[in-house]
């Protein structure tokens, strides 16, 4: 083995005690039977953390029999922040500030969660307008995390237009969500106990007309150029399996779930904010492929739209914020809360020692437990459809890191 | 003049044309993509940008040229050479006027095709030389691509061969002047039995060009940037003018072959003649425009559906062209003669 590549095996730089030198070079395995006696080798290729398709600082190791995937290893951790232990000396009121940095494509709905955690250990009752103000923005900000979804997924199949498209709209959403909280990601929008404030006067006016725009013109124009093209089709449509019982058991919530054909949505199933009083239907998918997620998130997306025009609607008159005291400090006690993000099932776990600063707090993030079914049904596909999986599962390691 | 100042003299004019083809397409990629991205593309660097990739090329040649340090240095320093040489090479019997050509070959055609031939060979050298995983699949992606589709791009072009009897492109151009039924130009796209084949050649000469939905060997989004991966400076330049000059090549070829080539209908000859380098260099123009068109928008097809796509579809497709119209030309002269 001359290759300079392993070097540092020969030259015993690797010694005892540190790594037990294998005795092939890493990186290369012998497979089995070649043709005609002839050596083939597996081929480990890391994917990530700087791939343009790894979505943020996701690291496949990823084993190739030529081009297909023999196995697949997520190598997580790029973008752990301490997210968890960081809360442990925060005040409640400042825990949304770190839940909009996890999830940071959809960061109402994590500030929501923490939110609702907070209001539970001090049994606040939150005023109708502040949960109908939650659940217009947390729908604004479903469509925009699902427009970056969309736009990357397009990237993924190579199709470089449709980022830009749904950047076009989230554009559009960003500046609506700037204009109710005064931010365009880290709104810090969400409070224990209400929102931070009310609508701007003639925003009404303004999310409606997105919203009609959105369903009569970029939708319809999403469908014709990425989901109506038979290449983008024949990419997705049977591949990334994941069955009933396959996602039942790694925990999957969200639009992946609820592709594999399980109808839970947190929306329903738990009801918080406003969401009892809206009218929209969970779309269901069947074969539980990359295609069925992508419809599932489309049909979101539509049913999302519907929400917010009846949230702008039946906005109902009152204060935004209850009574909470500044220093909030609950009695101690533990408690979960949950939200449906763009993503899933968003929970928090509360646990409260009556001190002003949170004694534990859990952050349950959905991708992580998607990109956990990922090292099971990426076997068996090709290299290109490595990446469409990942893409399909709409993983976020700002909320798997943490 | 020399015969061998004579033929140095074409080739700096070549590589003139080249770099200006060069300079102009990726300006237009950007400007083209832009548009179609709803962007503006280039604006800063001149009016509308256009000197965007001049400074660009300059940047190229300031920057630093890194080598891996466990690259194959001899054959990571030629790799892009053997892609550019050929691709070069390429321009030398494209027809831009009646007698405005580098040289006039009868086997122009077949020497045109040889010549891109060779350019994966160069790209499956600079995937191995690279020894970096991505550079080395992208590579081999490469290699196989240019098996699965050599084949059916030449067979392609065979009924033309055979109706026209020559592969000079010149004489294949004349075949195609004058003009049918009164207005509809003699250019084989309108021959009823060409169109199959027009369309067999357009999906041989996109994977041919490496352009989106078959951009297989550098598939940003699966293979960082294929074998392109560790090239940096003036050898990534040269590379990437390359894929440009090819795809100049391959429009030139298409013009040359269904469109006409330099031939303008409906004017006296005079005019046509006089106008042929601006006319050809225009319709081939078109057809750059169109590659972009359909980069900008398509997704990728995988390649697996790629290799089947050319080995069980093209190729037969191809083949039973080229025995249909061997039976015409037999068995049907007549029929041949009209649409021909």
């Amino acid at each position: 083995m001359s290759d300079p590549r392993y070097e540092i095996y020969e030259a015993g730089l690797i010694g005892e005690g540190m790594h037990t030198p294998p005795v092939l070079p890493a990186g290369l395995r012998r497979a089995p039977g070649g043709v005609d006696g002839l050596r083939t080798e597996h081929l480990v290729v890391n994917m990530g953390p700087q791939h343009p398709s790894t979505h943020g600082v996701l690291r496949m190791i990823v084993e190739l029999d030529g081009e297909e995937v023999v196995t697949a290893e997520a190598s997580i951790g790029y973008l752990h922040r301490g997210i968890e232990k960081v809360a442990e000396h925060r005040r409640y009121d400042a825990l949304g500030t770190l839940m909009d940095r996890g999830d940071y494509v959809a960061g109402i709905m994590g500030e929501l969660a923490a939110a609702l955690a907070t209001e539970q250990l001090l049994e606040v009752e939150v005023p109708p307008k502040a949960n109908w103000l939650r659940s217009l923005t947390s729908e604004l900000n479903r469509i925009a995390s699902h427009l970056v979804w969309f736009g990357t997924f397009g990237l993924d199949t190579g199709a470089m237009g449709q980022f830009l498209y749904a950047m076009r709209d989230r554009e559009a959403l960003l500046d609506i969500l700037e204009a109710i909280s005064g931010q365009r990601m880290m709104f810090n929008y969400v409070r224990p106990g209400g929102v931070v404030r009310d609508l701007p006067p003639g925003i009404d006016a303004k999310i409606r007309e997105f919203v009609d725009t959105f369903e009569n013109v970029y939708l319809p124009e999403h469908d014709a150029l990425l989901g109506g093209n038979e290449i983008f089709q024949s990419r997705v449509k049977g591949i990334g399996v994941i069955t009933r019982e396959q996602a039942l058991a790694f925990g999957l919530t969200g639009p992946n779930l609820r592709a594999s054909g399980v109808k839970y949505d947190v929306r329903v199933d738990r009801p918080y904010a406003a969401y009892p009083e809206l009218d929209f239907e969970v779309p269901v998918g069947e074969a539980g492929d990359a295609w069925d997620r992508y419809l599932v998130r489309m049909e979101e997306m539509r049913q999302a739209a519907r929400m917010i025009r009846q949230c702008i609607d039946g906005m109902p008159e009152g204060p935004h914020m209850a009574k909470v005291p500044k220093l909030i400090k609950p009695p101690a006690g533990e408690v979960y809360a949950a939200v449906e993000s763009a993503r899933g099932e968003t929970g928090v776990h509360l646990v409260s020692d009556g001190s002003e600063h949170p004694y534990r707090f859990r952050y349950r993030g959905p991708s992580l437990f998607a990109l956990q079914a990922l090292e099971e049904i990426l076997p068996g596909h090709l290299l290109a459809d490595v990446v469409m999986i990942i893409g399909s599962t709409d993983v976020m390691m700002g909320e798997i890191d943490r | 003049m020399s015969p061998l100042a004579a033929s140095l003299l074409k080739v700096a004019a070549c590589l003139g044309l080249m770099l200006a083809n060069g300079v102009v397409m990726i300006w237009m990629l950007r400007k083209v993509l832009g548009h179609l991205h709803l962007r503006y593309g280039p604006l800063e660097a001149g009016p509308s940008g256009i000197f965007q990739t001049t400074m660009d090329v300059l940047k190229l040649l300031t920057k630093e040229d890194v080598t891996p340090n466990a690259a194959d240095r001899a054959l990571f320093y030629v790799a892009p050479l053997a892609v550019f040489v050929p691709s070069l090479a390429a321009y030398a019997a494209l027809p831009f006027a009646p007698e405005l050509r580098a040289v006039r070959l009868d086997a122009g055609l077949l020497y045109t095709f040889a010549a891109l031939s060779l350019v994966p060979i160069g790209i499956l050298m600079a995937g191995w030389a690279s020894a970096n995983k991505w550079s080395l699949i992208g590579g081999m992606r490469a290699a196989a691509q240019q098996i699965a589709y050599e084949v059916p791009l030449l067979l392609s072009v065979l009924p033309i061969v055979m109706l026209v009897g020559s592969a000079d492109l010149g004489r294949i151009v004349e075949a195609q002047s004058g003009v049918w039924a009164g207005f509809l130009p003699r250019w084989f796209i309108f021959d009823p039995l060409l169109l199959p084949t027009f369309v067999v050649f357009a999906v041989a000469a996109l994977i041919e060009t490496n352009q989106t939905p078959f951009d297989m060997s550098e598939a940003e989004s699966e293979l960082v940037a294929g074998w392109a991966t560790e090239y940096s400076a003036m050898k990534f330049g040269l590379l990437f003018l390359s894929e440009f000059s090819n795809q100049f090549i391959i429009s030139a070829l298409a013009v040359t072959l269904f469109f006409g080539g330099w031939l303008l209908p409906w004017v006296p000859e005079s005019v046509s003649v006089a106008l042929a380098p601006v006319t050809f260099l225009l319709k081939t123009y078109v057809g750059i425009f169109m590659l972009m068109w359909i980069r900008g928008t398509y997704p990728r097809v995988r390649i697996d559906t790629l290799m089947q796509l050319g080995w069980k579809r093209l190729i037969p497709i191809s083949l039973a062209l080229v025995v249909v119209m061997g039976v015409v030309i037999k068995a049907l002269p007549a029929l041949a003669r009209v649409v021909g």
